[in-house]
């Protein structure tokens, strides 16, 4: 058994564990090391062979492969070490990384900061409770597209899409491309679980209907799947007797959700967010076990890779900084609560601020879609911040930077989001507050 | 004779035909295997455990369920035994958990009472009544509202496909032939006498023919004139939960039965996750596994009466499997109408229990009808054992590395299988076939994710050691491919071409 030393190590080597290793090397780390357990880096950007990545970066839209790129050269002109073909059995306090690999066998790595950076895997069929019989062609919509794009293989010919997804909007989009015939989407809520731009670039401009508030309660089919049964549902996401009717397919692609890969994290006894489904952290990224930080879809899920790769700078530098001893875990934490219209909030908590510090970056999902509303922040119960949303969506996460001045000595910060008094006009929406 | 397993050349003739590749025919077969004989087990399917076996309790019961004298009361008891003495050779993986039967309330505890009774006049070992502090004790998550509860310590757990195919492989080493995806078509009789096996691969002579078809064994007793009983399908829903709450029971839990099953079980797996179900609904079609929404709804309220904190949230998958039920008992021993036709049928639950004490007993029946039965010699009783990487100490995983790098990789990273394992899993002589006869031996896409990471892999590993393309790999059963090719679009073949 092989053991190794590192400044920061990064467990993935997907936008979030590149962007958090490169950080973390500017910031000064010496050794840093990436553990990926695919052949090449770049995570599932690699099969996002679609556009649209990158506008908020590099302010250019570039496929996910393309994205993937600019990191992984960026990772190439640096002295980081890169160990593909690894996998992390366990990440434990103290840092004492275990992984293996074809090639270098058993090996320990210690590490003075780890940075978690494992991505999100797909809810499944059984997780959302879809009755009937369990033939060939029912995938998740990402396991398709990696066949698909990475394997040139198709799931099936009609298809039906259960739930809208990002990941599923673009697989009906190229489905259809690929010569499939692309029969529907069905979403059990009211709204699109995807981005609006996702809404009309793949279904909209090709004709493929969106259901909403409509479930899928059977899947018919012996070998292969044959058809599929679907009913309206109520206010209450209860079927609707009478409003029953069936689709005829060979696939059914299944895009219900997104769940923060927090193995590792949970094992090693990291505190995770019952919501978010990801590690409790502070400003720096750092999650409850000390020198161990957060990044990426394994903190909480994005919509853009841009927020991804922006996000895991933050706890790139901040493992840095773990490494040289300078982020000593001391004075009173803050708590942070998403509160009236919010679903999550990240961070969760506030560790005393770093001299120099300005603003903190929050990132926020709503709870429903609401038109032009106002993002609160009270601090201890006061209102001391409010910004104008032209509209808001679970989808598209809200992105907001609260100066420290207005957070102040307060103890308890409560995030809300309220509907606005008024119409707000687009100009506002774009306007920046720091 | 060499044994194989596949879709090989069916033989002209053998000594013995067996019909069916779950765990009773299996089992039949590898008991079989200790005698000089040619043996041809048939199963339909591209593997074996696909049927009942491959969608029950995993229960090992005790034995205080069956009537005294019943062949469930005697080949349960025997069963559970020969489990406890052949599975870690066979690598069969099993707990000795044991099992408690809770009552609710004074009239169940006198239910529970009756089955102590039951029990022990069966042969059960250790039967106990207990009271609401020990079970809770025992139990910490159970109702606090038990009354009591019959602790059985024999009651264990077992991993029903790895039982299937343990017993086959170790048939295959000891010369057991396996054909599979061979439907069997009719059985040729000649002076009230079977003498051939007709199946789609084929004419296979013979004058001996164990019927273990499970759910189609009436249609089977049938084309041989028999029409001594009726297999009727009774199926059962499930729901397994994340391995993450695998602490939420210790052991089989049962509610106290009625007249028609043993009830909704919150109950361990052997791999360490939660489960509940089954309920029992009779169904005409012997093929229909749908699970409905009703089902889930009725066994999640059965099973929030034992255990009333589950947690759904975990849930990974739901399935339903099918019991044969051909009336009150198993129906085996020789058929009423046609000699050399032995019926291993109407095993329903505790079948999978009894599977190797009906192994034992159908060829004891082959004997007493003519088999002659020789000792072989070179009777191999155990299976090499297969390494599972994630149960190892930290030095036993760098050696197994060191000896095969392909340790070192993982490809279904919610169970932590490697790519060895799942490379052995294809190559053993019971090998997987099919995606889900991978994820069956060793685990691949049997955890939280369920496959969206490691099915794509799997599949071209599949593809690649069985050297056929992408395109001819199958989920599970013999039309189930996955997967079609741009030109197989084009074309307009679509995915069954």
């Amino acid at each position: 058994m092989r053991e190794f030393s590192y400044d920061v190590v990064t467990i993935g080597g997907g936008p979030a564990g590149m962007a958090a290793a490169l950080a973390a090397r500017e910031a000064g780390a010496e050794r840093v090391l990436i553990l990926e357990r695919d052949r090449e880096l770049g995570g599932i950007l690699q099969q996002c062979i679609h556009n649209g990545f990158g506008l908020r970066r590099f302010e250019e839209e570039l496929t996910g492969p393309g994205y993937a790129h600019r990191y992984i050269d960026m990772v190439k002109a640096t002295d980081i070490d890169v160990w593909l073909d690894t996998t992390v059995l366990a990440a434990e306090p103290g840092g004492v990384i275990t992984s293996v690999s074809p090639h270098a066998g058993l090996t320990v790595v210690k590490a003075k900061s780890v940075v978690y950076a494992m991505g999100c895997r797909e809810r499944t069929r059984g997780a959302i409770r879809t009755p009937g019989s369990r033939p060939a062609g029912v995938f998740t919509a990402g396991a398709a597209q990696r066949m698909v794009n990475m394997e040139g293989y198709l799931p099936g010919k009609e298809v039906v899409i259960v739930g809208s997804g990002d990941i599923g909007l673009i697989m009906a989009r190229r489905m259809t491309f690929e010569g499939a015939k692309v029969k529907a989407v069905f979403e059990i809520m009211p709204y699109s679980n995807g981005l609006t731009r996702n809404i009309v670039q793949c279904l909209e401009d090709f004709d493929i209907p969106l259901y909403l508030g409509h479930s899928v309660t059977a899947i018919h089919g012996k070998d292969r799947v044959t058809g599929i049964t679907v009913s309206q549902v109520n206010d209450r996401l209860e079927v609707i007797d009478g409003t029953a009717f069936d689709v005829a397919c060979d696939c059914v692609l299944l895009s219900v959700g997104l769940i923060p890969e927090n193995e590792l994290g949970r094992a090693a006894g990291v505190a995770l967010d019952s919501i978010t489904s990801g590690a409790r952290v502070d400003q720096f990224r750092e999650t409850s076990l000390p020198g161990f930080f957060a990044a990426g879809n394994v903190l909480h899920v994005h919509d853009l890779v841009d927020w991804v790769s922006e996000e895991a700078a933050i706890a790139g530098r901040s493992a840095a900084r773990h490494a040289r001893g300078e982020l000593a875990a001391s004075g009173q934490e803050r708590s942070v609560m998403a509160g009236e219209g919010l679903r999550t909030v990240v961070p969760q908590r506030l560790s005393p601020f770093e001299p120099g510090r300005m603003s903190v970056r929050f990132y926020f999902r709503a709870s429903k879609p609401m038109g032009a509303s106002l993002l609160q922040f009270w601090a201890d119960g006061v209102l001391a911040f409010e910004r104008k949303l032209r509209v808001v969506k679970p989808s598209e996460m809200i992105v907001a930077d609260i100066p420290v001045r207005k957070i102040g000595d307060a103890m308890t910060l409560e995030f809300r989001v309220v509907a606005a008094p008024e119409k707000i006009d687009a100009e506002d929406e774009i306007e920046e507050e720091a | 004779m060499a044994g194989s397993f596949g879709v090989g050349p069916l033989p002209d003739s053998a000594d013995v035909v067996v019909i069916g590749g779950g765990v009773v025919g299996s089992a039949i077969a590898r008991e079989l295997s200790r005698f000089e004989l040619s043996v041809v087990l048939i199963e339909r399917s591209p593997d074996v455990a696909t049927g009942t076996s491959k969608a029950n309790s995993g229960i090992l019961h005790a034995g205080f369920d069956a009537e005294p004298g019943t062949w469930k009361a005697r080949l349960n008891v025997r069963g559970a035994a020969l489990y406890a003495e052949l599975a870690e050779g066979l690598g069969i993986p099993r707990k000795a958990t044991g099992a408690l039967v809770v009552a609710k309330d004074a009239a169940q505890m006198e239910t529970v009472a009756d089955l102590r009774r039951r029990g022990i006049e069966n042969g059960v070992p250790g039967l106990e009544i207990w009271n609401t502090d020990q079970v809770v004790a025992h139990e910490p998550n159970i109702s606090p509202e038990v009354a009591g509860a019959l602790w059985a310590p024999s009651g264990a757990i077992v991993c029903p496909f790895l039982a299937t195919v343990g017993f086959a492989e170790n048939a295959i080493r000891n010369g057991v032939r396996i054909i599979t995806e061979c439907v069997v078509t009719g059985l040729d009789v000649a002076g009230g006498r079977v003498v051939a096996v007709q199946t789609t691969r084929g004419r296979i002579a013979t004058r001996f023919v164990v019927n273990a078809a499970g759910l189609h064994a009436g249609d089977v007793a049938r084309m041989a004139g028999d029409g001594s009983f009726t297999i009727k399908p009774r199926r059962g829903e499930y729901i397994l939960f994340d391995r993450s709450v695998g602490q939420l029971v210790n052991t089989v839990l049962f509610p106290t039965p009625d007249k028609v099953s043993k009830g909704i079980l919150v109950s361990p797996t052997v791999h360490g996750n939660v489960f509940i179900g089954p309920d029992a609904v009779d169904i005409d079609d012997p093929d229909d596994k749908e699970t409905t929404a009703g089902g889930l709804a009725g066994i999640i309220a059965g099973a929030r009466r034992i255990v009333p904190a589950l947690p759904l949230g975990t849930a990974i998958t739901e399935f339903a499997g099918l019991r044969a039920a051909a009336g009150k008992d198993f129906v085996i021993g020789p058929s009423p109408v046609t000699r050399g036709l032995v019926h291993a049928a109407g095993i329903q639950s505790p079948g999978l229990t009894s599977a190797p004490a009906i192994g034992e007993v159908i060829v004891e029946i082959l004997g007493e009808v003519g088999l002659k039965l020789r000792p072989k010699a070179s009777f191999v009783p155990i299976n090499p054992e297969k390494p599972r990487f994630h149960d190892l100490d930290r030095e036993t995983q760098a050696r197994l590395i060191a000896s095969d790098p392909l340790f070192g990789r993982v490809i279904c990273r919610c169970e932590t299988i490697t790519e060895a394992e799942i490379v052995a899993a294809i190559q053993s002589p019971c090998g997987a076939r099919t995606v889900d006869g991978v994820k069956r031996r060793v685990r691949a896409g049997a955890g939280r994710c369920q496959g969206g990471f490691c099915g794509p892999r799997v599949t071209a590993i599949l593809a690649r050691e069985l050297g056929i393309p992408v395109t001819a790999v199958r989920k599970d059963s013999a039309g189930s491919w996955l997967f079609l090719s741009r030109a197989q679009l084009e074309a307009g073949e679509g995915i069954h071409a």
